[in-house]
């Protein structure tokens, strides 16, 4: 079902159709135009390195979520596999940038593959399964970390990987640039992302077809757990050192941005670049706040920044919400 | 059996010693065990006294939780509601206006009427906007906590106000006033599951909804009460927070509450995806969740390490409910 293409729209309906359902990019455009017009340096290139270059992190943990959730599951240990993913990378990164790089790739994808592993085999919601592994990574890192910061080797190259530029783009976009060359088909066009989408769709009736569905699921969340390692790894580069507090609520922030980005929490139905929509959007208001501060007009302090974050959350679910009843 | 139009599901047929039904409580008696055999002065009513304070907040609000996950909801804005209550409370017990008398008997009841309407207004999303539960009440945990910054300013406030701190500090026979009002609050809980028409609605939503409408379950007014009750029970948890610390702090009041009451309603046997439902399991949970996190502490293992134990012990406490279903 999910996957016909939309319906063929009226005659009589007004242009307006065209953007039903993409209620999070018509925000976003609505919010770059309006930022473009407002704000002095907003469409800066020192502006928009900088705001992907620290929101690559969330994309590339978005990435990893969307597939977790067109199956229906859901992946909460995110944001402490990638503080785990950071402290194990600052701590193998006087090896070299390799050896950090693939300490945080290898940590994440161990949590990813405990997620998938206790799932499948146990049969217990995802939810609680990783709302168990969300303590333990958390735990593993400050443990790993012995509960402080741990700075990243200052002589090689591995701050590069957070900090550095390639063909005149932060190195994180980059990264999360091949990570969606490689996703986007991966969901789209293939076995395993079919799989995926019709685990979502109907979890029995994919396995009574024959489907590879264990598989499949397993590697969802070992995508989700390598894709959490690999932010860590930019976390401890851009930062400079292995981060085993940060990463709170990173799980709900990517939540938020997937499912604003259109991806149906129910499984079945998403895409990888409404989630990059939908992220972007998310980090944007915040980018936003910032400028607004800066104009000194009014002065939005942080605790309304949360108030407005969630009432902005509410407008673009909302929005959702009626398109999907209006076309079911 | 002219009963068509009935909606009492049949009694579950019962196994001769279903093991994993009892299984959070085995694991409660055995952690008992091991402590009354090792740790010196454990058989105490002080330890007892410690242990059930500390218990309190994570179960009555994992009452308001575990009506919300038997109708195949969750609530994450727990914590911040509680935040929400606790940040109110101080301005009405402190206001000279209102003077000590009145300011107390508001601050006893207001906050929980705004935190069981915000309960409402995640009801309605979950209702009347088909949100799910999940994204609904992502809203106000996020929204939640920056709004009770916003009514504190932020800031630490410390008080000294005898009539109300007594929820947090009082006694009755020699038991903790929040432990009372926790067993009182399960009682009624329990009476609701088990013998009245609302109690049999909740449960016939989480086991199929469709069934349920079409059976006349006013689904949608189900579902938004349970959320509602989640907001007051939230509320009045924020209360017994603040009364205990003397303070209310909006960056802390009730942070994480939301995953150990969902871990002690998971541990406790009540099913994420509808159908089961036990109001002591809840109990037994958040003992076990407690108790667990006191004996690692009193064996001195590191804080890191004991919650990587937590993590294992809760995962394992729920696959053996699950195994053997």
């Amino acid at each position: 079902m999910t996957a016909l293409p939309a319906p063929p729209a009226s005659s009589r309906r007004s242009p307006l159709h065209l953007f039903r359902g993409q209620g999070a990019l018509v925000a976003l455009i609505v919010l770059v135009v309006f930022a473009a017009f407002r704000y002095d340096g907003f469409f800066s290139l020192y502006n928009a390195s900088s705001f992907f270059r620290y929101n690559s992190m969330f994309l590339l943990i978005g990435v990893g979520m969307t597939f977790v959730i067109v199956t229906g599951g859901i992946d909460l240990s995110v944001g402490s596999t990638a503080a785990m993913g950071s402290v194990l990378a600052a701590l193998a990164s006087p090896h070299g940038a390799w050896a950090g790089l693939l300490a945080g790739l290898l940590g994440g994808l161990a949590v990813g593959l405990i997620n998938g592993l206790l799932i499948t085999r146990l049969r217990i919601e995802p939810f609680i399964i990783t709302l168990g592994t969300f303590l333990g990574a958390r735990g593993v890192a400050q443990l790993a970390s012995n509960q402080a910061a741990v700075s990243v080797d200052s002589t090689g190259r591995f701050a590069a990987l957070g900090q550095g530029d390639l063909l005149g783009l932060p190195v994180p976009v980059v990264v999360l640039l091949l990570v969606l060359v490689l996703t986007v088909p991966l969901l789209r066009s293939t076995r395993f992302g079919r799989t995926a989408l019709s685990i979502g769709d109907n979890e029995d009736a994919a396995r009574l077809m024959g489907l590879q569905v264990d598989r499949v699921k397993l590697g969802v969340y070992a995508l989700s757990g390598l894709l959490a390692g690999l932010a860590g790894v930019v976390l401890a580069a851009q930062f400079g050192a292995g981060q085993p507090t940060e990463g709170v609520g990173w799980e709900l922030t990517a939540i938020a941005g997937v499912v604003v980005g259109g991806t149906l929490l129910s499984g079945g139905r998403g895409s990888l670049l409404g989630t990059l929509v939908g992220v972007t959007l998310l980090g944007l208001v915040f980018n936003v706040l910032n400028f607004e501060n800066g104009k000194g007009v009014i002065s939005i302090d942080v605790f309304w920044q949360n108030v407005i974050r969630g009432v902005f959350l509410l407008v673009v679910v909302l929005l959702q919400a009626r398109s999907a009843r209006r076309s079911p | 059996m002219t009963a068509t139009t009935d909606i009492t599901p049949p009694p579950r047929t019962r196994a001769p010693f279903p093991v994993h039904r009892y299984a959070a409580l085995i694991a409660l008696l055995v952690l008992i065990v091991f402590n009354a055999v090792t740790t010196p002065r454990f058989l105490t009513v002080a330890t007892l006294n410690i242990n059930l304070t500390q218990t309190a907040t994570i179960v009555i609000v994992g009452i308001g939780m575990t009506f919300v996950i038997a109708t195949r909801g969750i609530d994450l804005s727990v914590g911040s509601l509680m935040a929400i209550s606790g940040s109110i409370a101080p301005i009405l017990f402190l206001n000279p206006v209102l003077g000590p008398n009145l300011g107390t008997a508001l601050a006893f009841v207001l906050p929980i009427l705004v935190t069981g309407l915000l309960g409402a207004f995640n009801g309605l999303l979950v209702t009347r906007f088909a949100v799910q539960p999940i994204i609904a009440t992502l809203v106000l945990f996020i929204a939640g906590r920056g709004i009770a910054q916003v009514i504190s300013g932020g800031q630490l406030v410390n008080f000294t106000q005898a009539g109300f701190t007594a929820l947090g500090s009082g006694r009755v026979f020699g038991i903790s006033v929040q432990v009372l009002i926790m067993l009182v609050l399960l009682a009624v809980a329990v009476f609701v599951m088990k013998r009245t028409l609302f109690g049999r609605q909740v449960v016939a939503v989480g086991g199929n909804p469709e069934a349920a409408r079409l059976a006349g379950v006013p689904v949608g007014r189900v579902k938004t009460s349970v959320y509602v009750l989640s907001g007051l029970l939230a509320g009045l948890a924020g209360l017994i927070v603040i009364a205990i610390n003397s303070s209310s702090d909006s960056n802390l009041v009730g942070q994480n509450v939301e995953l150990d009451a969902i871990a002690a309603v998971a541990v406790g046997g009540t099913a994420l995806n509808g159908g089961r439902v036990t109001m002591l399991g809840t109990l037994i949970g958040a003992l076990f969740i407690q108790l667990l996190r006191y004996t690692l502490l009193v064996k001195g293992v590191p804080d890191a390490a004991a919650m990587v134990i937590k993590a294992a012990v809760i995962i394992v406490a729920v696959a053996l409910q699950y195994r053997r279903r």
